[in-house]
């Protein structure tokens, strides 16, 4: 019992969050830039915040994460860091020479309001950043949003800072990948591979944070989107964006600037998502689904009818980021599932809690759903009444272990296992893995809880 | 190979032994622009007061400082749990522009109704001390109404480095001290500090110390619990461990109550035994401790020794890589790699100060490279240069270690087994030699930099 402090009485609580089932904007900047090749995201403010956003990430995917901070001390605090941030970019692109630097700001320099763009004009006028290089900037202040708004504003700024248009259309697609795994972001490449779409994606974290071991020590790996790249997006044909909070503000941004139609999705996640991103790729580029994905799709479809059974009625708790949340709602719905409980700890508004509702209503018994809600409520709920399944971060392993329930991590960080950013969970693929966990899940406690008599060879 | 540049203002802070004179320049702030490995004055109060159990802590600020400290070090508990929640205001906009006092007292109220901790410690992040909450006249208000001490720890993180959050921690403890009743207390007592339970750590400590007859009144902070921080000036002597986290409450207590204090280090076989044979002697006029002591230490070795040499031929000559936030821990680590055969490549802090670094100088073979507030590329430069078989350092350096195919060793906060005490030492050398020999290393090709 290690939350043995938990009480299943619940009672309101405006001041307080308890067990946060998110964290702050400048961690999701920090990862959307790693997507960026050759790019050095940079921390505007103490070192503090800067380590531990470093440590979480490194944890999470086990790679080395680079970044640099501005040091911030009492006298850059008071009197403003535009000091700290020209010394920091010439000190970088000496030392580390990368090709972007990605500020982003902490609370601290938000809330002494240093100017970026300004202080980065001065840099460049003071002949500190050298020719071909860039310095992009994104406000990332922690007491608004949380990590999946970081991420959501860096992704934007790719926009602000890159996307060009020639007046000249090329037949590329741009892929807004949205907050998910590296590994995730290579398998929606992949599916539009097979659709033969050229495309260009962005943030793209693969081979970056799930690089191989080779010997060597690299610090910027192979994967990322490259600069040029990204300034042919605003040439592009359409842009597919996944999930509406990471990736639908940088979507709408390319459309504004550069006339890029876009569509915004959900993740991928589970059939009808896939369904939902083929079909929206088709119809942007003009192609036929090929006979590959139609295979991958009846295979998936063949899982769930083998074991449609064990999915029926079960209860599930769900605690996540709000794009993975929805789109994995969705997918529990489409199985027969029952997500009892879910919690997401972004604040992401009204609409998006509607849309919750939306998708459960036909779910038989009360379905609760709090925006934003923290782990404590969560595990309270479990309290009052228990259910099959969680599907969570890490953290939630607490819960679990407490209550004896069933889990499968999802979502970030997960501090505990590997796997995440190499087995993707979106596409027909990553559906078939997500089927897997849930009934691995579900099947080995069935196998643990049954009597002599019931356990039973084949199920 | 490629040649890695320094950067110049840098170069003070690293030294070859026997190159050239010694003067390390360091205590110095981190270079804006630079990767530094080292944290922030939070991290360290964070670190320092997180395993007092039965306390409450509250994290004012923003949600990341709290998001990224909840129960990151396995500190253990033998009773209450409450350390191992993550409380935070989770400041928001409308808090930042209109200040958060409000909201701290209610969270404040809320947690102690629903909890009944034994104190609460109120950690102050950055952005508090931007917009000057007065959370000083908080807690005292909730401690006069709700009957607990309400201790506010002064950690924005921009005032310093970890060190000065040792410093605040302490300042916190300080006011707890002397609050409780010692008339129990033997007069052959100690207070272990500076020894966080880590993989339960403390336990064995404590255990060894009360085999030789001295009560342990309490340990700061190990499986902390607050009643013991209370009466911990009943105690004869402080036990300093030599992280130097806690040598401030070592000060202030001697000041203010005469206890006097040692330095200790629980790391390796002789520091160890040190640790034990200098309190013994601390108590002379009772023999029978010293006694016990030499009998405790001669069974402790003997049950290790056998595995120890069993493992030593096996590492002999591999070369070490040490770079870890105080510099106390790099000097019984040294020890214990030589003990283990091992020679030390390298030997790094985030945050030494002159006087250990000379240490560290004299500790040192030519050769040797010592450095102050690294960042990666000169970690890697270095482990290339001097052909290292093993890292040791904390979260961020684990996979650069492995990613250039070297083993790797946490010393810091991801350690699941203890490595202190005797049967710590055998657990430090089974992990190395695991790590070190593992058949993995000869799927990769040996680190170069591109
Ligand atoms: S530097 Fe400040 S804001 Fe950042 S983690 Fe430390 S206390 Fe929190
Ligand atoms: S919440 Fe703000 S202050 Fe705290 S770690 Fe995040 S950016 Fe830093």
């Amino acid at each position: 019992m290690l939350l043995r402090h938990t009480t299943t009485e619940i009672k309101e609580r405006k001041a307080l969050t308890v067990n946060p089932a998110k964290t702050c904007q400048p961690i999701g900047a920090m990862y959307a830039s790693l997507g960026i090749h050759g790019c050095l995201p940079h921390s505007h403010g103490s070192q503090g915040c800067y380590a531990y956003h470093r440590s979480a990430l490194t944890r999470h995917y086990k790679e080395p994460v680079l970044a640099a901070t501005s040091a911030f001390t009492e006298g850059a605090s008071v009197f403003g860091g535009q000091a700290n941030l020209l010394q920091a970019i010439d000190n970088m692109f000496t030392v580390y020479n990368p090709d972007v630097i990605a500020v982003h700001t902490t609370c601290l320099s938000e809330t002494i309001g240093d100017d970026i763009p300004q202080i980065v004009n001065k840099a460049r006028a003071e002949g500190k950043v050298p020719e071909g290089k860039y310095v992009i900037h994104t406000n990332t202040p922690s007491y608004v949003g949380s990590h999946v708004d970081g991420f959501a504003n860096m992704t934007r700024s790719m926009v602000d800072y890159f996307s060009e248009s020639t007046g000249h259309k090329e037949k590329t697609i741009n892929l807004i990948p949205g907050y998910v795994e590296p590994c995730d972001m290579e398998e929606i490449r992949r599916i539009a591979g097979e659709l033969g779409i050229r495309t260009i994606m962005f943030p793209d974290t693969s081979k970056v944070l799930n690089g191989p071991m080779t010997g060597k020590y690299r610090m910027y790996p192979e994967g990322g989107v490259t600069t040029d790249a990204l300034k042919k997006t605003g040439d592009s044909m359409g842009t597919v964006a996944m999930g509406a909070l990471a990736s639908g503000p940088a979507a709408r941004a390319l459309d504004a600037k550069c006339k890029v139609p876009c569509e915004i999705i959900d993740l991928p996640i589970g059939l009808h998502a896939t369904d939902m991103l083929i079909d929206t790729l088709r119809q942007v580029a003009g192609v036929n689904v090929p006979e590959s994905l139609t295979f991958e799709r009846g295979q998936m479809v063949d899982i769930i009818s083998d074991m449609h059974q064990y999915f029926y009625g079960k209860r599930v708790g769900l605690v996540g980021d709000p794009d993975q949340v929805l789109a994995l709602t969705k997918f529990l719905v489409s199985l027969d599932m029952c997500p009892a409980y879910i919690i997401t700890g972004t604040p992401a508004g009204k609409k998006y809690e509607k849309a919750l509702r939306e998708v459960t209503k036909d779910v038989p018994g009360e379905v609760k759903i709090k925006v934003p809600g923290d782990m404590l409520l969560f595990h309270q709920w479990i309290k009052q009444e228990p259910v099959d399944l969680l599907i969570g971060n890490t953290y939630v392993k607490y819960i679990a272990r407490d209550e004896d329930i069933p889990f499968i991590r999802h979502g970030f960080p997960i501090l505990d296992r590997v796997g995440h950013s190499y087995f993707p969970t979106v596409g027909y693929r990553g559906g078939m893995r997500l089927l897997e966990k849930i009934l691995d899940a579900l099947l080995d406690r069935k196998d643990r809880d049954s009597t002599d008599i019931e356990f039973e060879l084949v199920m | 190979m490629t040649s890695i540049p320094i950067l110049r203002e840098r170069e003070g802070q690293i030294y070859q032994k026997g190159r050239e004179p010694f003067k390390m320049s360091c205590g110095k702030h981190s270079l804006a622009g630079s990767v530094s490995q080292r944290a922030c004055v939070f991290c360290g109060s964070r670190v320092v007061l997180y395993p007092i159990a039965d306390a409450l802590h509250l994290i004012h600020g923003p949600i990341g400082c709290a998001a990224y400290t909840w129960d990151i070090r396995g500190a253990l508990s033998s009773g209450p749990t409450l350390h191992r929640y993550s409380f935070s205001t989770d400041l928001r906009e409308k808090d930042v522009i209109f200040g958060g006092e409000k909201k701290l007292y209610s969270a404040l109220c809320q947690l102690i109704d629903a909890h009944q901790p034994k104190a609460a410690f109120v950690y102050s992040t950055c952005i508090v001390g931007i917009i000057g909450d007065d959370v000083e006249a908080v807690c005292k208000k909730v401690a006069k109404e709700k009957g607990i001490p309400v201790l506010p720890v002064h950690s924005e993180g921009f005032k310093g480095t970890k060190k000065d959050g040792y410093q605040a921690a302490c300042d916190a403890l300080f006011k707890l001290v002397g609050e409780g009743p010692t008339e129990a207390v033997s007069p052959c007592s100690i207070n272990i500090l500076g020894e966080f339970n880590i993989g339960g750590e403390a336990w064995m400590i404590r255990d060894y110390y009360k085999r030789m007859g001295v009560e342990v009144v309490s340990v700061m902070t190990g499986d902390g619990r607050v009643d013991d921080v209370r009466r911990s000036h009943g105690a004869a002597l402080n036990v300093v461990q030599c992280s130097g986290a806690m040598t401030f409450l070592a000060e202030m207590m001697k000041e203010r109550f005469g206890t006097p204090y040692i330095r200790v280090s629980y790391f390796g076989l002789e520091d160890q035994s040190k640790a034990l044979y200098d309190v013994a002697a601390h108590f002379s006029d009772h023999p029978e401790i010293m006694a016990k002591t030499r009998e405790i230490v001669r069974e402790e070795i003997s049950a290790v020794y056998p595995e120890l040499q069993r493992i030593k031929p096996d590492l002999e000559g591999k070369r070490a890589a040490i770079y870890v936030g105080g510099a106390f821990k790099a000097f019984s680590l040294i020890k214990a790699l030589r003990y283990l055969g091992m020679d030390v490549v390298l030997a790094g802090s985030q945050t030494g100060n002159e006087a250990d670094y000379e240490m560290l100088r004299d500790m040192c073979d030519d050769g040797t490279v010592i450095l102050d507030d690294a960042n990666p590329l000169e970690l890697s430069k270095y482990i290339i240069e001097k052909k290292a078989d093993l890292f040791i350092g904390g979260v961020k350096e684990r996979p650069i270690a492995f990613k250039m195919g070297i083993g790797f060793c946490d010393h810091n906060h991801e350690r699941k087994i203890p490595l202190a005490g005797y049967e710590g030492m055998l657990n430090f050398a089974r992990e190395v030699h695991a790590t070190v020999t593992s058949p993995v290393w000869k799927f990769a090709p040996k680190a170069v930099i591109s």
